[in-house]
């Protein structure tokens, strides 16, 4: 899932700059982040209110990087659409650019921050477990991914700061490289730290082709 | 035989060699670090010469060896793969190589966010063992990582990576060492070393498997100057180990830069009896000026 992080109230108010606003939400990961669904939509339409803010109108697409979806939906709200300066979107990068494509005259304000593709460990915990780089080497790895889990994206084992299990980087964050080795050591299957591991062919990461 | 470097030929004379670590300038002008050097000439075989240590921007690392070997001092070119791709990392090794810089030690590089630039984008394109790699097989294969060609002369160059005894998990260590061994390291400089009874297990561990033989490691020895110092290395620089025992010696001591002396001088006695161990790195942050005693005072006697 992509997972985002609202932006802060006051960046947004600033954003918005007291003109009228439209509200764009996303009925998937921004839903089930929370940060983008009815009820952060509600909850946000009540505190631009209390900013004496125009809220014209609002909307959870579905989802918001469904081009074709959004296209129809938003036909419904041409009216409210008309009367706001401003559509703030709540949903990843991706949501907030398919909108942006559909309404081209309109001033779009990104309501979050996309942070990465991770899992709900928890109910509004995430955590990082993919960054797109467009060629899995998890089988090689125990099925964890050093590549998005590791600082440094080493490929062949644990830096030098890896200590107790937790990364030099942040000592809340677990070394993938240890979770690596705990996995594999269960599995009798440790050849991954003596073979080396090839540099990574970033031109799998589709920087210069953008459709498939 | 002919040899690429001072140092590898000092390494094959057998004897226990010093290298020790010339930090360059956080600024344009070299006048201070040829003095540093002039003060240290001749008590190691060879200096690092460190490239954007702990991620803080200082003089380059290849523009720090050419002071060095104008000077006459033998430089060993730090490279991390923190600030370079394939492409910038290659093009200064045949650089390095053209303009006489013949020892050059590969590492991943500290993590940014630890430096003066937080909010850099950190590149780690390929780790240390694929700089390692890559580099052997320019200077033997004549190829490029993309196996792409060489045109011309080889770089000429004398590898060495870096290995931390104090790193988790313990276990697999060795076998990191002895990757490193295969993708081309020839030399090893360790963590800094305090407490010896860890390291000296290490060292077992490499010689029960025969790494000793083929590849030449030299124990890492850092004076602790002051008891903020010690403070620093055993709670917050990744990767070291400061023992109780050695923190509580420092925070008693009424005059702490001569006990973190005494201390060092003592591991570097313990260390010269570690069977395997073919020499030690001096760091001595911040106080470079220590090394000639220190060397003396060990009865070291480098050949430069």
């Amino acid at each position: 899932m992509i997972i985002t992080k609202q932006k802060n109230f006051a960046d947004l108010l600033r954003c918005i700059d007291n003109k009228s606003v439209f509200l764009i939400g996303c009925n998937e990961c921004a839903t089930l982040c929370r940060t983008g669904g009815k009820e952060e939509i509600a909850a946000l339409k009540e505190a631009l209110g209390k900013h004496k803010i125009p809220v014209t109108g609002w909307v959870v697409l579905e989802p918001a990087c469904h081009l074709m979806n959004d296209k129809q939906m938003l036909k419904k709200f041409d009216s409210e659409l008309k009367r706001s300066e401003k559509v703030l979107v709540l949903a990843c990068g991706n949501g907030v650019q398919t909108v942006a494509e559909l309404l081209a005259e309109k001033d779009v304000i990104a309501g979050t921050d996309t942070l990465f593709l991770g899992e709900i460990s928890r109910i509004n915990e995430f955590d990082k477990r993919c960054m797109l780089c467009g060629e899995c080497l998890v089988d090689a790895f125990g099925g964890f991914c050093p590549v998005s889990r590791c600082p440094k994206s080493m490929l062949n084992g644990p830096c030098g700061g890896s200590s107790g299990g937790k990364c030099e980087v942040n000592k809340e964050m677990e070394c993938v490289w240890d979770t690596v080795y705990q996995a594999l050591k269960k599995k009798g299957k440790l050849q991954v730290f003596t073979a080396i591991q090839k540099p990574k062919d970033w031109s799998k990461t589709l920087e210069q082709k953008r459709r498939v | 035989m002919s040899y690429r470097s001072h140092l590898e030929e000092v390494l094959a004379d057998g004897r226990f060699v010093v290298t020790a670590e010339i930090g360059p300038p956080k600024g344009a002008d070299v006048g201070k670090m040829r003095q540093k050097a002039e003060v240290v000439r001749g008590y190691a075989d060879a200096f690092n010469v460190t490239d954007n240590q702990t991620a803080v921007v200082r003089l380059s690392s290849f523009a720090g060896c050419m002071v060095l070997l104008q000077m006459g001092i033998e430089p060993i070119m730090q490279m991390t793969c923190r600030d370079r791709n394939r492409i910038a990392l290659q093009s200064d090794v045949l650089g390095a190589s053209a303009l006489g810089i013949r020892n050059i030690l590969c590492l991943t590089g500290d993590h940014q966010s630890f430096g003066n630039h937080p909010g850099a984008k950190g590149v780690f394109d390929i780790d240390s063992i694929q700089l390692l790699q890559i580099i052997k097989d320019m200077r033997d294969r004549g190829v490029f990582q993309s196996g792409d060609p060489l045109i011309a002369s080889r770089p000429i160059v004398f590898l060495g990576a870096a290995a931390n005894p104090y790193a988790d998990p313990f276990e697999i260590q060795v076998d990191r060492l002895r990757k490193k061994m295969n993708a081309g390291a020839e030399f090893i400089q360790t963590q800094s070393v305090y407490d010896i009874e860890k390291f000296t297990q290490w060292m077992d561990d490499v010689r029960s498997q025969g790494l000793d033989k083929n590849i030449s490691i030299l124990a890492g020895v850092t004076p602790l100057k002051s008891v903020k110092m010690a403070e620093r290395m055993k709670f917050h620089v990744p990767g070291t180990d400061v023992p109780d025992q050695v923190y509580e010696r420092m925070k008693a001591a009424a005059d702490p830069p001569k006990e973190g002396y005494a201390i060092a001088l003592e591991t570097i006695r313990e260390l010269k009896a570690v069977p395997g161990l073919r020499g030690i790195h001096i760091t001595a942050l911040f106080w470079e000026e220590i090394i000639p005693a220190l060397v003396k005072d060990a009865g070291l006697t480098p050949t430069v």
